[in-house]
């Protein structure tokens, strides 16, 4: 009982990161129908900025996270996204396919193959006892910053001019620009905020889940291809569905993890049968309900990639 | 009388999609305060013309000119901060949103934040229907509301020049009939109106002139008495 109450906290964090993983990546998507196959990397740059700055004070390190996520986000966006847009949505997938290769190595031939430790808070991995059950204060307060996150983001979608903007452009982007909502200005505001999600995600990553304690240049790699997954299963073109399908693949991860016969340490590489579920389900819901577990339109999953 | 001074010209416009052409070679004015009527069959390049206009497709060749400055070239949400609004083709309602979520997106085409509470208030006074159901979801909303709040929307940027795409298209006639006398208002208020229309008769007897187009060129133009000249009508259509 102990140990399920346990599994069960344990896995609504992971599917707290995944599903703000989610909601960094469906931003992006809403307003240009882009993919971003290296949102990982963008989390792997703020991690590497943590873990080169342990020793420096805590804030000072998270800040620097920040500001290395939002400068890597920003130039992206024009370097990259700005010269391809008009571009079909193939081509802006492969080119971010390339950027993720391009910034792992650059990591590689910077940092080198062997991971860095990542010092944030220490005293968050330290466990915090309600009634019989343990769990660790970073569990605890993924949670909640994923809640925090997400009330934000709704309170910016629904109560600002430029979230109104996000969601029309996200609708129709050229009624929107016929009306003169100013596409780079959205586009640009929708690459922040998926920047901030992604530092957000660089400093909980490494405290909440033990084995990504060593950052390398595959850092969150694995987590964004899970998060991909989810979000076209959940349903990529409205953001709350894409949320929760990122929700569902973490917490799916979770469970199966606390569950499945493993080899070793919990969350995952160790259990053996981890992948085989986790895609068994993808397959499952892309049988049974092809339209997006969670979207309510219906077309289905693929056309809509 | 003399003629009122130009509000938008466009000269020689051509568009091409690939290869095909659109628009060829067309000459058009509309004068300041005037209400332009552009007529013709399906495919004649009407709503590319506007959309020309718009920036939201580019001109292989020509030139767009408001109040005498060339606005060639400008992206969309550029023209209509200099002055052009535009009611979109079928509406182009945002359905998810509200009706007032949708006038506050109209409100991004603005010149100047000053004003803009007032300007959502004359559209109200306009279209009492979408005061009415400013709370609800437009998606809601029958066509001919749906109409007046693509009208209200490209009205809140106050507009130098309202462009309209067939805006009586699917409606009951007793909404067009809305339409129409709104857009008489609007006029009356000292703005700008180019309107394509299917409904040629009527629109052919209520705007002051009337470009017919057909094949991307300008066949001939009519002024309101041609309304009731069934043979005009039938030659603009079908060709002398």
């Amino acid at each position: 009982m102990t140990d399920d109450v346990q599994t069960l906290v344990d896995a609504i964090a992971l599917g707290s990161i995944y599903a703000l993983m989610a909601v960094g990546i469906g931003l992006v998507f809403g307003v240009l129908r882009l993919v971003n196959f290296a949102y990982g990397q963008l989390i792997m740059a703020g991690a590497y900025a943590l873990a080169l700055t342990n020793d420096s004070p805590v804030l000072l390190s998270i800040a620097l996270c920040f500001g290395v996520v939002l400068a890597l986000s920003v130039a992206l966006e024009f370097a990259a996204f700005r010269p391809l847009r008009g571009a079909s949505p193939t081509t802006m997938l492969v080119a971010t396919f390339a950027i993720s290769y391009l910034l792992q190595s650059i990591a590689l031939v910077r940092f080198g193959a062997i991971g860095k430790i990542v010092v944030v808070i220490p005293k968050l991995s330290e466990p915090v006892t309600i009634g019989s059950v343990h769990i660790r204060w970073i569990t605890l307060v993924t949670i909640l910053v994923a809640i925090g996150v997400f009330a934000a983001l709704t309170l910016l979608l629904t109560r600002t001019t430029i979230g109104l903007q996000m969601r029309a452009a996200s609708i129709d982007a050229e009624t929107a620009r016929l009306l003169g909502v100013r596409a780079n200005a959205v586009i640009t505001a929708a690459v922040l905020v998926s920047g901030v999600i992604a530092a957000i995600a660089a400093v909980i990553l490494p405290m909440a889940v033990p084995e990504r304690v060593l950052v390398s240049p595959d850092y969150a790699l694995r987590e964004t291809i899970i998060v991909l997954v989810g979000v076209v299963v959940g349903g990529i073109d409205r953001l709350l569905s894409a949320t929760l399908g990122g929700f569902t693949m973490g917490f799916a991860v979770g469970m199966f993890s606390g569950y499945l016969p493993s080899t070793g340490a919990w969350p995952f590489t160790s259990s053996v049968y981890l992948d085989s579920a986790v895609f068994m389900l993808v397959i499952l819901v892309l049988l049974l309900r092809p339209e997006g577990l969670f979207a309510r339109g219906r077309r289905t999953a693929v056309e809509r990639l | 009388m003399t003629a009122p001074e130009p509000m938008l010209e466009l000269s020689g416009l051509e568009v091409r999609y690939g290869t095909v052409p659109a628009v060829r070679g067309l000459d058009l004015s509309v004068g300041k305060g005037e209400i332009v009527g552009l007529i013709g069959p399906n495919g004649a390049g009407k709503s590319t013309t506007l959309h020309a206009i718009m920036g939201a497709v580019r001109p292989s060749a020509g030139d767009i000119r408001l109040s005498g400055t060339s606005i060639r070239g400008r992206a969309p949400e550029q023209v209509v901060r200099a002055g052009i609004a535009l009611v979109p083709e079928g509406r182009r309602i945002f359905s998810e949103l509200t009706v007032e979520e949708n006038l506050r997106l109209g409100l991004s085409g603005r010149r100047s934040k000053v004003g803009a509470t007032e300007a959502v208030e004359r559209v109200y006074e306009l279209f009492p229907v979408v005061r009415e159901s400013r709370g609800r979801q437009a998606g809601l909303l029958s066509g001919g509301q749906q109409q007046q709040l693509a009208i209200g929307r490209a009205l809140v940027a106050e507009p130098d020049v309202l462009l309209l795409d067939e805006p009586s298209l699917g409606l009951a006639p007793t909404v067009v009939n809305t339409v129409f006398e709104a857009l008489a208002t609007i006029r009356a208020q000292g703005v700008t109106i180019l309107l394509v229309e299917q409904r040629a008769q009527r629109t052919v007897a209520f705007a002051d002139r009337t470009y017919v187009v057909s094949n991307g060129e300008l066949r001939m133009t009519l002024g309101p008495e041609d309304a009731t000249d069934t043979r005009r009508m039938v030659e603009a259509y079908f060709g002398a």
